[in-house]
């Protein structure tokens, strides 16, 4: 990646350089900087190896919808139309995220003293006309990438033997973990500095 | 080849928060030393967590593990101004308590103990959850952490209000933003790939 490549944080929180969000942003440069590193390395690799720059972009967009913030969905759905074959699949995503809808953390702990705070919620199963749309891969990912994104104390190894099953290496497993964490990581950095950015400063 | 997830023994797991030294088991086959490469190697930053399986299953992926790593040690360990280590470490523990992640819970519960020596309200935020009453600053750093863990997002101008009040500036509270939003990133790895275990008996 170039240096003039526009930090994507930055761009999604509308930091302007000069700004005082962009001075609070250079006194944490290597996270600034890495942050950047780290959407390169997941939406934009060299070697996208078994998780291809679609499937990428294809839970990108699913993940960003789940959050309901329209800035980043339309960011991530604008990268997934420039994919080979991903336009193929912007409907289907996005009809995905309107019956993916949901509020969490919920799930469930271990039975014990714990199994008091147990919260219900939904287990997403991608519907079957998308289904036809995506392929049962990147449907398998994209169920996967709901569990993580509302219900991650649910998780199992049957959910990560289900992803095997449908085709995932344990390595594209780990990218897969990895884009939706990164992308639960970078939405809230870039909602809370907008935040931050709209209140009163008392420098 | 084909692959599977790794059979784990249920005996003594931990069931509740604790700030004891827990472990924690991959559920997917993490890379040996001797299947590291250079690229590897890099992608651990420090060469110590090639003894960590939750580090070597990420190394499967060593660029997007090294990018990572480099963003979490800035956020926790920077020393200049903002927030205070504690209350980063507060910020951490206060997420993994709402996500339900128990292992990463002990291990920054116990950090925000060692920095803060108020090992007492650490433990109480375990115990009682999130909606735990401390104090006015750590009960602000506790429902920012925990606004922002909510999917969509719960926070807004009243967290940033409330620590203002505190006496948090801008870098303060943007230091509460990155190590909450961090975590949501972390418990999702710990509690997706593996889970925890007992303390070692000695």
């Amino acid at each position: 990646m170039s240096e003039t490549e526009p930090d994507v944080i930055d761009l999604l929180a509308g930091i302007p350089k000069g700004s005082r969000l962009d001075g609070v942003r250079a006194e944490r440069k290597q996270a600034r900087d890495n942050a950047q590193k780290s959407y390169e390395a997941l939406l934009a690799p060299k070697f996208p190896g078994g998780v291809t720059a679609e499937d990428r972009y294809a839970v990108a967009a699913f993940v960003a919808g789940l959050h309901r913030d329209a800035r980043i969905v339309a960011f991530y759905m604008d990268g997934l139309g420039a994919q080979d074959r991903g336009r193929d699949v912007v409907e289907a995503i996005m009809a995905e995220i309107a019956l993916a809808a949901a509020d969490g953390p919920y799930g469930s702990y271990p039975p014990g003293p714990l199994t008091v705070e147990d919260k219900s919620g939904p287990v997403h199963k991608i519907s079957e006309a998308n289904r036809r749309a995506l392929g049962a891969r990147l449907s398998a990912a994209l169920e996967h990438a709901h569990l993580l994104t509302f219900h991650p104390r649910d998780a199992t190894p049957a959910a990560l033997q289900s992803l095997l099953d449908a085709g995932w290496s344990t390595t594209d497993i780990v990218t897969l973990s990895q884009l939706v964490a990164f992308l639960s990581f970078q939405i809230r950095v870039v909602a809370g500095l907008r935040i931050l950015a709209a209140s009163v400063s008392q420098a | 080849m084909s692959e599977t997830t790794i059979a784990v023994s249920h005996k003594d797991r931990p069931v509740a928060f604790t700030q004891d030294e827990i472990g924690w088991t991959p559920w997917l086959m993490p890379l040996s030393e001797d299947q590291l490469t250079e690229r590897h190697w890099a992608g651990l930053v420090d060469a110590s967590r090639a003894k960590s399986p939750y580090f070597m299953l990420l190394a499967r992926d060593p660029k997007i593990l090294e990018a990572r790593t480099k963003t979490d040690n800035d956020i926790f360990y920077n020393p200049a101004a903002g927030l205070p280590r504690a209350e980063r470490e507060l910020s951490a523990a206060a997420v993994s308590r709402a996500n339900g992640c128990i292992f990463c819970a002990s291990v920054h519960a116990r950090f925000a103990s060692t920095y803060s020596k108020r090992r007492e309200d650490v433990q109480r935020l375990l115990d009682e959850g999130v909606s735990v009453g401390i104090d006015q600053r750590w009960n602000a750093v506790i429902a920012a952490a925990v606004a922002l863990t909510e999917t969509p997002l719960a926070f807004d101008q009243r967290q940033v209000e409330s620590l203002r009040q505190s006496g948090l500036d801008d870098l303060a509270i943007a230091d509460v933003i990155y190590s909450a939003a961090f975590f949501n990133w972390a418990n999702r790895l710990m509690l997706s790939l593996g889970e925890p275990t007992p303390p070692a008996k000695g």
